[in-house]
């Protein structure tokens, strides 16, 4: 392509068949890829839920009750629950996936990938750890 | 191709990584304590003098900010490419990335108001 012409990223001339909306229920890697792509919607609604903590923590004691005593609610238990699940899914595709953006090299030897996702679970474990304690202990 | 050259999408990736890292180390346990074990009384949850002195110091402020911001960019980044690919909507490229990451940033801003 020469630097004069304009980059067009949908070359208006192709004949395009037009993609079925739910094309991706046919394969089951498919869905899997919507489904990892989608934890994201749990993720961004676990940033909501934190904001809402600070909110009821900057209110005073009984906003925070407050919170606490909706948070028992069994239709918010239940959303927390499938929430849970897909935050769990996004962890375990994202250290996975981590030896494809993690790439070490020392000298020649390459850092196996087993390794890399090997450590990213045992910094997981050691976090999750952590927090338990803290909370639990108060 | 100069369109290619200026594109915004390694910056975007870089906050859709950082949030991917933070929030998976972070959030499933933190989801499970708050939102299931102590609800379900699995658990008794700390009390509210003991969770507003841990997060309401200055350096848990600093790192629930990056949390929640760096969240809401990384679910702005895959929600985008779930539009454009799961519901076919590329010709609503710009849109759809404007309210994205627009989203994020008014989440941003919110989240900071409310924490400090």
């Amino acid at each position: 392509m020469d630097s004069s012409s304009e980059y067009s990223l949908h070359h208006p001339k192709w004949h395009r068949d037009r993609t079925p909306i739910f094309w991706w229920v046919k394969r089951w890697v498919y869905i899997c890829f919507i489904g990892r792509e989608m934890t994201s919607v749990a993720v961004a609604y676990c940033a909501v839920l934190l904001t809402m903590v600070y909110r009821a923590l900057q209110s005073g004691p009984e906003a925070y009750a407050a919170l606490m005593s909706l948070m028992s609610h069994p239709a918010i238990i239940v959303l927390h629950v499938f929430a849970l699940l897909a935050v769990l899914y996004h962890s375990i595709t994202w250290f996975n996936l981590s030896p494809k953006a993690m790439v070490f090299r020392f000298g020649r030897w390459r850092v196996p990938d087993l390794m890399i996702s090997g450590g990213n679970y045992a910094a997981w474990l050691l976090i999750s750890g952590g927090i338990a304690w803290a909370y639990a202990t108060g | 191709m100069s369109a290619m050259k200026k594109s915004s999408d390694p910056f975007w990736w870089t906050l859709f990584g950082a949030g991917g890292a933070m929030t998976a180390m972070l959030v499933p346990m933190l989801l499970f304590l708050i939102g299931v074990a102590t609800p379900l009384g699995w658990i008794e949850g700390p009390s509210y003098a003991s969770v507003s002195q841990v997060m309401l110091h200055p350096l848990t402020k600093i790192a629930a900010f990056f949390l929640i911001s760096l969240s809401l960019f990384h679910w702005a980044h895959r929600f985008r490419f779930t539009l454009y690919d799961g519901l076919q909507l590329k010709h609503l490229f710009q849109l759809i990335a404007v309210i994205c990451y627009g989203a994020a940033v008014a989440g941003s801003l919110v989240a900071a108001s409310v924490i400090w």
